[in-house]
């Protein structure tokens, strides 16, 4: 059954179409990954699933549920968690504060366990605990805002961009974590990249964006032997 | 320099900068939180001092004003709870529909609001200056001069002791608590904690009810302190807990705290040493030099940081 189902979804900023019909679906237990240039709507397409800015016209479905016309928090209560552009982590609370932030919609009494869960992941975190958040690294931020999408128990997990900015040697570590998060945890991952290659490897399936439409899709062994999808995303990397 | 006539004014000052810095401690929460200067919040004080004196007509009429610490309590609940209500109702009615709009939208209404709630209570109440009977009177005289005697009265003890434990109560929630979380979680990027599952509107609610409670206490200590209230005193007392709020950094709670008693020691010390006339020419001037000089103020942050 698929998790999340997308159907038909328009999204605009004022009068521009950021996207322009987007049908695609993420099944339970999947890796699946969105690849595209700069602008092509991969994050407005991320935000949509979360209802900022909403959909407008088509729907989403998150295990059957129409989730395109819910407000924003009442979406993650579901069990959708993202890990946005930009990582957005709280700059002037601590690596503590933003992760209860994370647990926000839990009961407290997960919260010790999942703290060990997220320090066992990103044992980086752990170290900077009383930290500011803001202080920290680019990869160590971006270990925290996945981080603290864990502490709100995920079902779906939304990362948007996990690799930008950030040291290869920790951009791999990350990718592998991802991994791990999928396997050992058994949640369903939606991952938006540039870093196409790595993500094409990582993913049971992607899509391809261009101008807000999907153009292509398929398992992601086939996108990366896609001649279309090396000339434009791959050429020149890896 | 005569010591007495000094430590009188520190105690005056004292008192005067927890009335202020209970009334700022609004306008830096709701600015904290949605970035607009609540120009109604002055009103909101205003309000909060006519339903201490409402409740106590309605107790005197009851006949209950005699047992004093009862009349006090519900004097302070009656009126945090009310004015809380108005709090949170200017905000939906006058800012939540703007939300997203440019802000000199809500600035705009914000004005329009605080003239429109002085007026309602003008019309309601009548424009004559309201007089509340002392309640709580004497004090203790702190030290003996030739020529001048230092008061400490009963009701500055009163103000400065409540306005210290509100201010330690409330520090705590914020610093501590999960409501307190999301609040400054809002303030630091209001979309990712609604990622989070933070209900951003009602957590803004939360903010302008606690800023009306605290701004509620406010008024009804200077309308026990002075005797007298009318319509009008919102706008004098906004001013100058803006100014105070300005003044120890826009945005920063223990700034709201410090500026607050900044400008009541420095409007004490202007009125006891200068020219009486002139106070409020006093704090205004600390607001011109303070934002020319220093906009992020005391305990404020000169940029943001980066992310
Ligand atoms: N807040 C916004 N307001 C107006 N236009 C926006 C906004 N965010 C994104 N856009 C526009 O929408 C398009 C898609 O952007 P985005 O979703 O960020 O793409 P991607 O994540 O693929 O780089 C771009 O043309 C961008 O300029
Ligand atoms: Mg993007």
């Amino acid at each position: 059954m698929s998790m999340l189902k997308i159907e038909g979804v328009h999204t605009f900023y004022g009068n521009i179409e950021a996207l322009r019909g987007i049908d695609m679906e993420v099944n339970e237990g999947e890796i699946v990954t969105l690849i595209g240039a700069n602008g092509a709507g991969k994050t407005t397409l991320l935000m949509t699933c979360c209802g900022s800015p909403q959909a407008t016209k088509g729907r989403i479905l998150f295990e059957g549920q129409d989730i395109s016309r819910m407000p924003t928090h009442e979406i993650c209560h579901l069990g959708i968690q993202q890990s946005p552009e930009g990582r957005r982590i709280f700059p002037r609370m601590s690596v503590h504060e933003n992760l209860q932030m994370g647990a926000s919609t839990q009961d407290p009494k997960y919260f010790d366990d999942d703290l060990e869960m997220v320090f066992d992941l990103f044992p980086r975190l752990k170290e900077r605990i009383s930290q500011r958040a803001g202080t920290m690294s680019g990869g160590e931020q971006q270990m925290l805002a996945i981080g603290r999408a864990l502490m709100g128990r995920p079902r779906l997990l939304l990362l948007d961009e996990p690799s930008l900015g950030i040291a290869p040697l920790v951009v791999k570590q990350i990718f592998e974590t991802i991994k791990k998060i999928n396997r050992e945890k058994k949640v369903t991952v939606f991952l938006v990249e540039q870093n196409a290659f790595h993500a094409l490897k990582l993913a049971h399936r992607g899509y391809v964006m261009v101008n807000g439409n999907i153009t292509l899709s398929g398992t992601g062994a086939e996108l990366l032997a896609n001649p279309e999808v090396r000339a434009a995303y791959l050429e020149g990397g890896h | 320099m005569d010591w007495a006539y000094f430590l009188q004014q520190l105690i005056n000052g004292l008192t005067l900068g927890a009335i202020y810095g209970l009334i700022a401690i609004g306008y830096t929460m709701v600015y904290g939180i949605i970035g607009m200067i609540n120009f109604a919040h002055g009103e909101i004080y205003m309000i909060g001092a006519f339903h201490s004196l409402i409740t106590f007509l309605i107790c005197q009429a009851a006949g209950i004003s005699g047992i004093l610490p009862l009349t006090l309590l519900l004097m302070l609940f009656v009126s945090m709870i009310l004015t809380s209500i108005y709090g949170w109702g200017v905000e939906r009615v006058a800012y939540r529909p703007l939300r997203g709009s440019f802000r000199l939208a809500a600035l705009i209404s914000a004005i329009g609001m605080s003239i429109f709630l002085q007026n309602f209570v003008q019309i309601s109440q009548g424009a004559r200056v309201k007089p509340m009977q002392p309640l709580i009177e004497g004090g203790i005289t702190l030290m003996r001069s030739p020529n001048f005697d230092v008061q400490l009265s009963y009701m500055q003890i009163i103000i400065i002791l409540l306005t210290f434990v509100l201010m330690v109560v409330f520090s705590t929630l914020i610093a501590k608590t999960s409501l307190g979380r999301a609040q400054r979680a809002c303030e630091q990027d209001r979309t990712m904690a609604g990622l989070l599952g933070v209900n951003v509107d009602r957590t803004i609610s939360t903010t302008f009810v606690m800023g009306a409670a605290l701004a509620s206490v406010a008024g009804m200590m200077v309308t026990l302190y002075y005797g007298v209230i009318d319509f009008y005193i919102g706008f004098l007392a906004g001013v100058k807990a803006f100014t105070a709020a300005v003044l120890g950094g826009i945005g920063s709670l223990p700034g709201a705290m410090l500026g607050g008693l900044l400008i009541g020691l420095i409007e004490a010390f202007w009125s006891g040493y200068l020219t009486i006339e002139y106070k409020d020419v006093a704090t205004f001037g600390i607001l011109v030099l303070v934002l020319i000089f220093r906009p992020w103020g005391l305990l404020g942050k000169p940029e943001v940081e980066k992310v």
